[in-house]
């Protein structure tokens, strides 16, 4: 502590002088700028700002002055201590974040070998396009209808105008239980599902049906005795097969893409009159490779057209036999094997990858088609 | 069926420019499916008629060969001998004279042969005499082939002749369509798809000569099964006379072997027009030839070598001393023809379809005849395919007609009242009236347009055509189904999928999230795998549906559980080098009631089709059938999800088999009681039984060792089955929503010391009971066994948590809660605390 002054002249107490003060000032900061570390940087904040610092030393001659000089003085003082505080938080950001960043590249890991958290499960395609098909037709206000695998022989054929003695009874190949007079079998497709859905629901009727379904096939590459189907059904007033075309259309461009379109044949089955063969524009050539040898097409064999499944107006003669008036109420249906469905939608070559179980197969799929 | 193009062009005027390709597109128009189109002979180039006129016979070689001068027509001779080739021939079957084949240097026979001039025995040959084995077109002799005399000029092409390039069609015939399966119906087809007139073979009968003979007399005892039986009688047959090389070739291309010429005839008539025929040796024939129901006790023996039992069900064609054909279906061995039959009679008739479709069904056996018969042939056309044959067999056979005889009963006409508005109701556009009528009178119907309801005659080979939306069908298809607009329909406002459709969606998605592959198994089981699984003998399980026509007599039965097929899967699975492999199935099982048969019964309800079945009716149907519910089944192997790296693989274990059901619970909302179970094929010491409410509904843990050892599969190895149907219903409700109390929360542990063989749930549950309301959770948080407890204990580590609604808990009240709990555990199980 320096005398006390008797002149009151603040410039005669040096260490408040504004040079002095930039002086302290300026070597402060070029020693918080030299610190490297955090560290280093507490050193010189205790140099610089501490009790015996140049400042603080020189803020305690403010009193010796004369009033007139204190308020001069003591705003150069703050200003000073200012400046320096300022450049210490500046550093200590600086040097904080400098040892986050450094922290976070030693904790570095790689990344490609964590574990644990892959999902391995999966759902068979199958049911997935099932669901996928259920879903278009639900979102128009259809309804999901099922039934039984092990039916009467009355829903499966005789309801659906396939007597006894019909030729058609010879074109499916069925299994039959107990013996083949029993009234039971493996449904041979999902149209007793439509006979159901006439007895048992009020109408109109819109109903899609995906099922499980059986013939006496051996399995082979593109057969099993065991495979699955998808039926749609609709039963309203003035229902015409114009609106059996649409909505194959809109089926077809729902699973397959915008602009996708249909094309009927005339065939023939015992519950539909008239009845048609129901191919598939090629959604992957469009149609391009026909007669094109320099762009064959392996899903459609360059016929532009894929064979998909049946339809046709619902028979007059099944309505009779579920007691709804023809007279009034017509309606159509259609359906399609969903094997088949899959397998030139995802290119699967062989049948038998669909009932092994192998997980891969399966797998590929994973939660969806 | 297979059509050749040249046979169709008898009847239909199809452009020469058309392909064998073009022709199908426009059939496929009108619902014919073409499977392939193939060419009849694999020869190309110039193959001409060649007429035989010398022979010089080589004597100075090992074999005799001959040295022919064969005029081959002006534009295919040579320049030094102007219309003649000279040709070096190995064969001897033919004279000076002879109408032959000749492939000229520059043909291609089978087998990618090209002819070439060339020197050989000392001659230049100038091309090939051929036989039909050399020109791929049969192999019933090394000979030339000899065409008939007169029956070509030298130098005509011999494709033609010989049916050479010709395409034939491979066309599919949906099963309604009867009058399709001949050359006369597909003609009428082609000519409707394109527009073009139609020559019908099938209405005028050709001219015989006057009937000279003993006539064989005809009957029918039952005008339902025959209502017309048509026999034409021939005498003076020459049993060896060939069948001309044309019919051979058209039958081979039909893919029909040649027999004898009598019997080739019939095979021809009924493809060229659909009636099938049935020639016998007239000879063998005693009396009357007469459709009638064979006696029980008769028997057969069919052309194909069968000796068949007949019952009263079976129509017969028969003279009075014997059956000699199933009719419609097969003819029988004693009165076929043979290489002496000198007398033929021809049987036409005309059978009720459905008669013969049992007989075809009964006897296994279908036939060429059968398969049109039972879809339908035109009632009209016996007297027409009779007198086609006989026109025939007198033509090549050198025959004589003796007469014919016949019986009939004819039916009423078909008659169908139609509203010409009818197809555009049902197709959503609408058809001009003219164009209506012009559609249904290609087709051969007589239109009356007089009123504004027509009245259609349907045509005799068009039975399939009965009722108004028949006719629809028809315009609609000829008019084509490519005009028919396209529509949305709107449906009323839908629900979506319903609450049991939503939760099903939702476990397979829980499963496969948690790591589980779903896999879709057949149906089929069989005993073997009971027993592999262990199921005793008593167990309801076994009591499956039987397959009456089971693909293996290893599987006959359909599933009760799911697990057999699951062990299958996994089986494979593993042995394609998987390890680590978790596998579930939701599918349906069918589970018999004690009082239903695994075989059915034996007379089924088959309520009237001509009506709404009653709800008698309906219960009665469904009473046939076994209940099938939804089953899921899960089988592990190896660990669930990735070994993380550096630590151990933690296999799946029975804890696992029923945290997987436990947790699908809590997913859809459902709690599931665990309590120990016993139930093959689980490790009786580890399975637990689940249920819901207290229905059981399933079973998980670890399989039994014998099981898996049985079943090929890894020790410790978990599975868990469940009736889904059931989980879903229970999921199926409106969850209330608890109370939540705020004020402070006070917790509790306690360890109790148990027998080991206690149930920790049980334990559990006693304690939770006698605590009282203000017990808020309870949890098991450890279980101990060992230098702790006394040998044969163990004890069990509750975390408890108590709450008030109302206030903060003074530390006396939840002391005797615990204490509460605490001792009732001591009074149930001789628990002590730890
Ligand atoms: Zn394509």
């Amino acid at each position: 502590m320096s005398a006390p002054n008797k002149s009151f002249d603040p410039v005669e107490v040096t260490t408040l002088s504004p040079e002095a003060l930039a002086g302290f000032v300026s070597e402060a900061i070029s020693a918080i700028s030299a610190a490297n570390s955090l560290e280093e940087l507490k050193d010189v904040r205790l140099a610089h700002t501490g009790d015996r610092s140049p400042l603080s030393l020189a803020n305690r001659e403010i009193g010796a002055l004369p009033p007139a000089a204190k308020a001069e003085a003591g705003k150069r003082m703050g200003e000073s201590r200012g400046a320096v505080n300022a450049a210490l938080a500046a550093r200590t950001q600086e040097l904080e974040a400098l040892r986050d960043s450094a922290l976070l590249i030693e904790e570095a890991v790689d990344v490609t070998t964590a574990t644990g958290v892959r999902a391995q499960g999966g759902r068979h395609p199958i049911t997935t396009i099932q669901e996928q098909i259920a879903d278009v037709f639900v979102a128009l206000g259809y309804q999901l209808a099922e039934g039984p695998e092990i039916e009467s022989e009355w829903l499966n054929f005789d309801a659906l105008n396939i007597a006894p003695d019909h030729p058609a009874r010879t074109m499916q190949d069925t299994f039959f239980i107990g013996s083949e007079d029993s009234g039971i079998v493996l449904r041979t497709h999902t149209s007793p599902v439509q006979i159901r859905s006439m007895l048992n629901r009020e109408l109109p009727i819109y109903v899609i049906c995906p099922g499980r379904v059986f013939r006496t096939d051996e399995l082979d590459s593109t057969h099993s005795p065991v495979f699955h189907q998808v039926e749609g059904l609709v039963i309203d007033k003035g229902i015409t097969m114009a609106d059996l075309k649409g909505t194959l259309n809109h089926f077809a461009q729902s699973m397959f893409g915008e602009g996708i379109v249909t094309r009927l044949r005339p065939s023939y089955f015992p519950f539909t009159e008239p009845s048609a063969e129901v191919d598939l524009q090629c959604f992957v050539c469009r149609g391009t490779s026909v007669d094109n040898p320099d762009a064959p097409c392996r899903t459609c064999r360059s016929e532009g057209w894929i064979e998909w499944g049946g339809c046709g107006m619902v028979n007059p003669k099944v309505l009779v036999a579920t007691g709804i008036d023809p007279e009034i109420y017509s309606g159509f249906a259609f359906g399609m094997g969903l094997e088949r469905t899959l397998m030139f939608r995802h290119g699967i070559t062989d049948m038998r990858d669909m009932v092994e179980g192998d997980v891969r197969f399966t797998r590929a799929f994973g939660l969806g088609v | 069926m297979k059509v050749p193009v040249s046979w169709l062009r008898e009847f239909v005027e199809i452009p020469e420019s058309l392909s064998g390709r073009e022709v199908s597109e426009l059939l496929l128009n009108v619902g014919f499916e073409v499977e392939g189109v193939d060419t009849v002979g694999d020869v190309r180039g110039p193959l001409v008629v060649g007429l035989v006129k010398s022979i010089e016979e080589l004597t100075d070689f090992k074999k005799p060969i001959r040295w022919c001068q064969v005029e081959v027509g002006a534009a295919h001779g040579n320049d030094a001998t102007p219309g003649i080739r000279g040709i070096v021939c190995g064969a001897r079957n033919f004279a000076e004279g002879d109408l032959v084949v000749v492939a000229l240097p520059g043909t291609t026979l089978p087998g990618d042969f090209t002819i070439a001039t060339r020197e050989t025995y000392g001659h230049i040959s100038d091309g090939m005499i051929c036989s039909v084995r050399e020109l791929g077109i049969g192999d019933e002799h090394d000979g030339i082939l000899i065409l008939p005399a007169g029956s070509a000029a030298p130098g005509d092409n011999a494709f033609p002749i010989l049916g050479l390039g010709d395409e034939v069609l491979d066309i599919s015939v949906t099963p309604d369509r009867g009058y399709a399966l001949s050359m006369r119906g597909m003609a009428r087809e082609a000519a409707i798809s394109q527009r073009v007139s139609f020559n019908d073979p099938g209405v005028v009968l050709a001219d015989l000569p006057e009937a000279g003979g003993t006539v064989i007399p005809a009957a029918s005892d039952d005008y339902q099964a025959c209502d017309l039986l048509v026999l034409r009688t021939l005498g003076n047959y020459n049993p060896a006379a060939p069948t001309p090389d044309f019919i051979k070739a058209r039958l081979a291309a039909v893919g029909v072997r040649s027999i004898s010429l009598a019997v080739d005839l019939t095979n021809y008539v009924m493809f060229e027009l659909g009636q099938p025929l049935h020639a016998f040796d007239a000879d063998k024939i005693t009396g009357t030839i007469r459709a009638r129901w064979a006696k029980s006790g008769e028997t057969l023996e069919t052309l194909d070598g069968v000796q068949r039992n007949l019952t009263t069900e079976d129509l017969v064609i028969a003279d009075d001393a014997r059956v000699l054909s199933l009719a419609g279906v097969m003819g029988g061995a004693y009165s076929e023809i043979s290489e002496t039959t000198t007398r033929v009679v021809l049987e036409a008739a005309h059978f009720n379809p459905v008669e013969i479709a049992r007989m075809s069904r009964r006897h296994k056996l279908s036939s060429e005849a059968s398969r049109r018969l039972e879809r339908g042939v035109d009632r009209m056309l016996p007297p027409v395919a009779s007198a086609r044959f006989a026109e025939l067999l007198i033509e090549h056979g050198g025959a004589t007609f003796e007469g014919t005889s016949g019986v009939e009963q004819a039916p009423d006409p078909i008659v169908i009242s139609f509203d010409p508005n009818l197809p555009g109701q049902v197709a959503g556009h609408s058809y001009d009236a003219v164009n209506v009528e012009t559609i249904l009178v290609s087709l051969g119907c007589a239109v009356d347009t007089t009123n504004s309801v027509w009245t259609v005659r349907t045509p005799s080979w068009r039975p399939d055509l009965a009722a108004a939306i028949d006719l629809v069908e028809e315009v609609i298809r000829i008019d084509g189904y490519e005009k028919v607009p396209t529509t949305l329909p709107t449906a009323p406002a839908g629900r979506g999928l319903t609450e049991l459709q939503k939760l099903q969606r939702r476990a397979g998605l829980h499963l496969a999230g948690r790591g589980l592959v779903e896999v879709r198994n057949y149906p089929f089981v069989g005993t073997a795998e009971f027993d592999a699984l262990g199921i005793p003998a008593d167990d309801s399980r076994r009591h499956a549906v039987q397959l009456a026509n089971a693909l293996s007599d290893e599987q006959p039965l359909m599933r009760t559980t799911l697990l057999p097929g699951l062990a299958g899967a996994l089986a494979r699975n593993i042995s394609r080098g998987f390890t680590d492999v978790a596998l579930f199935e939701i599918s349906s099982v069918s589970l018999l009631s004690a009082d239903q048969s695994a075989t059915g019964v034996t007379n089924p309800p088959r309520p009237s089709v001509l009506q709404r079945p009653t709800a008698a009716d309906i219960d009665a149907l469904e009473a046939l059938l076994p209940q099938q519910p939804l089953h899921l089944g899960a089988l592990l192997t190896g660990a669930l999800k990735p070994t993380a790296l550096g630590a151990k693989p933690t296999p799946a274990t029975w804890s696992d088999a029923i945290d997987i059901a436990l947790a699908l619970g809590i997913e859809l909302g459902v709690e599931i009681e665990v309590t120990a179970g016993n139930l093959a094929p689980w490790h009786p010491g580890r399975c637990a039984a689940l249920s819901i409410n207290g229905e059981l509904m399933g079973y998980a843990g670890e399989l039994a060792p014998k099981a898996l050892e049985n079943l090929g599969l890894p020790k410790r190895a978990v599975a868990l089955e469940l009736n889904l149907s059931v989980l879903l219903a229970a999921a199926n409700t409106v969850a209330s929503a608890p109370a939540i109390w705020t004020f402070p929360v006070a917790k509790e542990d306690i360890a109790l010391v148990v027998k080991a063989d206690v149930a920790a749930t049980d334990v559990l549950d006693v304690v939770c009971a006698a605590a009282g309301e203000l017990l808020e959770d309870i949890r098991l948080f450890d279980v101990y066994e060992g230098a702790q407890v006394p040998e044969g204990h163990k004890s069990l580590a509750f975390a408890l948590r108590f709450r008030a609604q109302d206030r903060t808990l003074a530390a006396e009240e939840v002391a005797a809660a615990r204490q509460a709990g605490v001792d009732a555990a001591a009074k149930s199980f001789g628990a002590t605390l730890r």
